[in-house]
Order: structure tokens, then sequence, then C-alpha cells
């Protein structure tokens, strides 16, 4: 029974973790009031990175800090277009969808001799489990904690993300500019250069995100890996109303339901594993239908600022 | 100085040279990378040129290619123009694909009336699932990018469950029984692999209609061009349409304007769905004649994302732009084939045009920059 909570608790950490970064990402992005629909492409760019750069490199945090600025820079092409250029967001977001992948496949057959996955990493070299000497297997705590320190790294990043929006200049200056642009240039905000910092951080987290797919959760980059995970940070995002502690508390949901799924799989095979396997989106759907009201997105949200590009 | 202004107007206006422009750019884009990674682009350009163009197969498959992304792109058209994103279309196709081959196997009907009800009846299990989404959207507030990216996985799961079901999956394979061939919509699919055909098609190899038979050819995209039509007479020419576009340009006005808005959102979804569903299941009726059971989610929805924006969210616009993508696509797997180089170059190219679709005002800097300089110019001339 305790051993089924530990597992359950410590399955869902890892189903979360990915779309946890990615979904703070998107909170700080729409926070300033540029929608993010890219986030997907810049998580497949940071999965790809941090699996290239950690096969050669030999050390996955280089690999993890490349995906940030890989993945952070595809962010910057958003900014540019949306922030600068006045672009329609998604329009922009989707063209990310279509270039983050595409580069990454590109780039990958180029370097692993025409393939589309790239070489796995020795199990020494993926992102390691900080706690794993602490405990023996398979008891209640090495099941909920022994998990992969991007496992940890995400959730002490909803606190920064959530500090940063709340406590801090740069926070409040990201918010004035998402609910009202042209108030937020009156006080001597500087709205461009605020929406430039929250989109690229945003591409940073997404970058982050993928790599926690890439190199801790799995071993490799592969066609397939993140396949959709993207929108489901985004989902997350909306339904945790566009707060940082609002998407945690979606994405654990969303990673419980994986882990349930896994779960119950492993016991019974009463229920088939295809339908077992609309549990996640099942759930999140009827959340969304029975407890939540109608989400408040910030209020310049998708509108450029300014008639001047 | 005037000059410059009312050509890059005239430009920015003509949403045809634009996005013919914004093509270029993307052509160009892929080019440089290619140069980049080592390959020469003129013969990779070549190369997909061929792989479209050379002979009546390719030509055709470009075509059989196309079907599917024009009528998504229609779907998500039209769910834009009424101001709501359909990311759902991916999903929808599916439903429609789910539909057809249930009935297209199970149901027995002379042909003149069981290719008509599997394509009603994809459609209108489309507008079910389609219209959900906009339902959640009207009375609880759902946001339909949220609810349509879940009902695709939802969809996805489903059809791989009614794929395995034992009266459906066809023994010792992972695909679903073979729809009927009363319901098929290939062009003389069964002739061309029975035992006349066969020996017709050896005894007139390489003459054009040899070759046309060794493409999938079938009548989807004759269908999806009249659904074009349909769609433009519709958004265009009658009072419903009239009022899903109010919706979409002005939600507040239209309301104001006593057009009920929750009822339109439900009905611009339905009809989206169903665009995006008979799509599915022509590609059922006209290629596939069974569904299988996905690893991945296949991308005909999100593709079509792409066409609408790339047909400049016009209902005939999807025509042209799916044309170029399944184009690009088909001729991408020629690149592959004969040069080694990735044939995700297409995917970089369509990324690149999609991009500058999104930033128009890029070109108007551009065109204010050289009206400055010329000013600037011209000052100084006069100093």
């Amino acid at each position: 029974m305790w051993l089924s909570i530990a597992f359950l608790i410590g399955q869902t950490m890892m189903y979360a973790s990915p779309i946890i970064f990615t979904s703070l990402g998107g909170t700080m992005s729409e926070n300033s009031g540029v929608v993010n629909i890219g986030l997907e492409g810049m998580m497949v760019v940071g999965a790809f990175t941090a699996a290239t750069v950690g096969f050669y490199s030999g050390n996955p945090w280089i690999g993890f800090l490349a995906a940030g600025v890989a993945a952070g820079s595809f962010g910057l092409l958003h900014a540019v277009a949306c922030v600068t250029f006045n672009a329609d967001h998604v329009v922009s977001g989707i063209a990310i969808n279509f270039l983050g992948p595409g580069l990454s496949y590109f780039v990958s057959r180029l370097v692993f001799d025409g393939a589309t996955q790239t070489r796995s990493l020795d199990l020494a070299n993926k992102i390691p489990r900080p706690l794993d000497p602490l405990f023996g297997s398979n008891t209640f705590f090495e099941l909920v904690l022994n998990r992969y320190a991007t496992a940890y790294l995400a959730l002490i990043m909803v606190a920064v993300v959530w500090f940063l929006l709340y406590r801090t200049k740069i926070g409040l200056r990201i918010r004035s500019v998402g609910q009202h642009p042209e108030a937020a240039d009156t006080l001597g905000i500087h709205v461009r250069r605020v929406r430039y910092f929250a989109v690229i951080g945003s591409g940073v987290l997404a970058g982050f995100g993928g790599a926690t797919l890439s190199i801790a959760i799995v071993s490799q980059f592969r066609p397939g890996l993140i396949s959709g995970q993207g929108f489901i940070a985004l989902a997350a995002m909306i339904f945790g109303k566009w707060k940082p502690q609002g998407a945690v508390l979606a994405c654990l949901l969303f990673g419980f339901s994986q882990a349930l799924v896994v779960f119950l799989g492993l016991r019974t095979q009463a229920i088939p594993t295809q339908i077992m396997s609309m549990l996640p989106y099942l759930i999140t759907l009827f959340v969304l239908v029975g407890f939540v009201g109608k989400a408040v997105a910030p209020k310049a949200l998708g509108r450029a600022f300014g008639e001047d590009a | 100085m005037t000059d410059a202004k009312n050509k890059g107007a005239a430009l920015l206006n003509n949403p045809f040279a634009f996005a013919l422009l914004s093509i270029v750019v993307g052509v160009l884009v892929g080019a440089i990378i290619l140069v980049v990674a080592g390959y020469n682009p003129f013969r990779a350009y070549g190369e997909i040129l061929a792989g479209i163009f050379s002979g009546p197969r390719n030509i055709a498959t470009a075509i059989v290619r196309s079907t599917p992304i024009v009528l998504t792109g229609l779907s998500v058209t039209f769910a834009f123009r009424t101001g709501l994103f359909n990311i759902g279309a991916e999903g929808q196709f599916l439903i429609g694909g789910l539909t057809a081959a249930l009935l297209g196997f199970s149901v027995s009907l002379p042909p003149i009336l069981h290719i008509p009800f599997v394509m009603i009846a994809a459609a209108m299990a489309g507008a079910a699932w389609g219209g959900l989404a906009g339902y959640l959207k009207a009375r609880f507030g759902v946001h339909e990018v949220i609810a349509t990216i879940m009902l695709n996985w939802i969809a996805f799961y489903l059809n791989n469950f009614i794929v395995s079901l034992p009266s459906v999956q066809r023994p010792e394979s992972e695909a679903s029984y073979k729809i009927l061939d009363s319901a098929r919509i290939d062009i003389l699919g069964a002739w061309k692999m029975s035992d006349v055909g066969l020996a017709w098609r050896r005894e007139n190899a390489g003459s054009f209609f040899a070759e046309l038979l060794r493409a999938e050819i079938n009548w989807g995209i004759v269908v999806s061009v009249l659904v074009v039509v349909l769609i433009w007479f519709i958004l265009n020419k009658t009072t419903l349409g009239y009022e899903l576009r109010a919706v979409g340009f002005n939600r507040d006005a239209a309301e104001y304007g006593g057009i009920n808005v929750n009822r339109s959102m439900v009905i611009s979804m339905a009809i989206a769905g169903a665009i995006a569903a008979l799509s599915g299941g022509l590609q059922v009726m006209g290629r596939t004649q069974e569904i299988t059971k996905l690893a991945v989610m296949e991308g005909n929805g999100f593709d079509g994302i792409a066409v609408a924006l790339i047909g400049n969210t016009t209902a005939y616009g999807n025509i042209f732009a799916g044309l170029l993508f399944g184009g690009l696509v088909h001729g991408g797997g020629r690149l592959q084939a004969r040069m080694g180089a990735p044939s995700e170059i297409i995917d970089i190219v369509i990324g690149t045009i999609i991009f500058f679709i999104a930033i128009p005002n890029l070109i108007r800097v551009i065109i204010k920059a050289r009206e400055r300089a010329k000013a600037k110019k011209e000052v100084t001339d006069v100093a």
C-alpha cells in the first residue's frame, strides 16, 4: 500500500518535470503579453541539443545548459518577430514548431550518419540521481525521492519563477507590460526590452524541459520523444490560470494521471491500455469543465505594442 | 519616394504577391542552410522539382499527397475566420478515418449509396467531435486550444483501441479490415491489381496511363476542391457565414448586433470538424482502405495549420498552399534518396515561409528604411 503510493508519487514527479519547466516558460512569456505556441518546437530543439552535446561532451550538465541556449535562441527569434515586428504571435509560434524540429532532425542526420535519433548516452553520463546512495532499493523513500536532479530543479524553478514574477521589479514589469503595455510605457518601462527578456526566458525553460526528457528520463533524442508535450505544457499553463503555482499543479495532475496509467497497467489487464492512455487527457478535460471557471488571460496577451514597428 | 511607398503598399495589399514573396524567402533560406551543410542547393532544388514534376506518376503522387492537407487546411481556415483556433484538425481527421473504415467494411450498400453514406457519416462524426470543443468553450469557457489538444490525444487512443478490437482488427496485422470495394474512391484501384489490369500495365509499361496508375490516384482531390468551393460559398455568400465571420471579427459587436455568439462557436467548430473528418474519410476511401494502430501523430492536422496560413486563411488559398506543401513533401523524398540530403529541409523551408508570413511589418520596415535613406540622400544632395 505505502509502496504503491510511493511509486505513484515518484512517477508523478518524473512525468511532470519536463512539462513543469516548459509551462513555467509559457507562464513567463504569456505574462508579458506574448503568446508562445512555439513551446513544442523549442522543447524539441532543447531535447535534441541536450542529447547531442551531452553525447559529445560526456557531461550532461553541459548538454542541459546547451539546450537552454539553443531553445533560448528560438525564443529570441520569436521575440524578434512578435515584439519588434509586431507579428501575429500564433503564426510565429507555428513557424517555430516547423523550424525547430526541422532543424533538429536536419542537424541530427548530418551529425549522426543520416539518423533522426541521436546515439544513446551511457547511463553514467545521464543527468545524475543525487539521492541515489541514500536509500535501499524499493523502499518508500527510494521510490519517492530517488529522482533525477532535473525533477528537483523543476520544483526549484517553480519557486524561482514565482519569486521573479511576484517579488521582483522585473517581475512586476513583466506583468505590467502584459496587462497594459501603454501604461507601463508611460511609467518609463522599456516594454520591448521586458518582453524580449520574458520570451527568451520562456525558450530557455522549454529547452530545459526538452533536455529533461532526452537526457534524464530517457538517454537519447528520437522522433516522437516530445510528441505534444509542449502543447500539454501550454494547456497546463492556461489551466493554471497563467500563474506558476497554478501551472505546476496542472502539470502534477497530468503527471499523476500518467503515473496512474503505468500503475494500473502493471496490475490489471481489465482495462485496455489504449483506454487507460486516454486518462490524462480525459481527466484534464473533466477538471477543466468541472472545477475551473473562466480563466482570465493577461489583458494585453497577443496584442502588439505600438503602431510603429 | 512615393513610388516605393506605392509599390510596398501594393505588395502588402496583394496577398498572393505577399505569399509568393514569402515562398521565395523560404526557398532562399533553405538554400543557405543547404550550402552551409555542404550541399549544392541548385542540385537539391532540382531534385525536388524533378521529384514533383518528372512524369505523370510523380505529379499524381504529389497531388495525392496534397489531398488531405487541402481539407485540414480548409478546416483550420474556417475556424480562423470565425475567430477560433482549431488545433484539433488532427484528431478530427482521425475520427473521420475511423468512421469511414468502420462503415466501409461493416455496411454493405451499392457504391452509389455507400460512397456518399460513408463520406457524410465521417463528416458528421467529425462535426460532433469538433462541435464538442465548441460546446465546451461556449458552455464552460474551456479554451478551444486546450480542449482540442486533449481531444486529439483522445482520438488518437480511441483509434488505436478500436483497431485492436477483435471484430475490427484484421488477423495478423496491425490494421483494421479493408473497406469494401463499394466504398472505395480510388481510380481503377481494384482493376489495376487484378490479373487483367496487371497484364495491361505490363504491356503498356511506360505509357502515360500506365505511369499514372502507378500513383495512388483517387477522386479525393476532386471532392476536396468541391468542398473548398462550398465552404467559400457558405463563408462569403450566406447569412450563416456572415454571422460566423462577424463573431470572428468582433465578438462583442456581433453579440450587440443580435448574433448568438455561443451558438456560432459551436456551429463553427462543428463545421471545421466536419471538414477535417471528411479529409480523414477520403484518405481511407481513396488511399489506405484501412486504419492502422498509430505510434505517433501523423501530422495531417498540424500541417493543415501551415497550409491555412500560407493560403492566407482564404478558402481557395488552401488549394494552392496544399499543393505546394504536398509537392514539397513528395519532392523532398527524392532529395533524400538521390543526394542523401536530409528531407527535413522541407520543414525548414515551410517554417521560414510561415515565419515571413507572420511578419508583414518587416517589409514595411525595409521600405521605410529605404525611404529614409533616400530622403537623407536628397537632403545631402541639396546641401
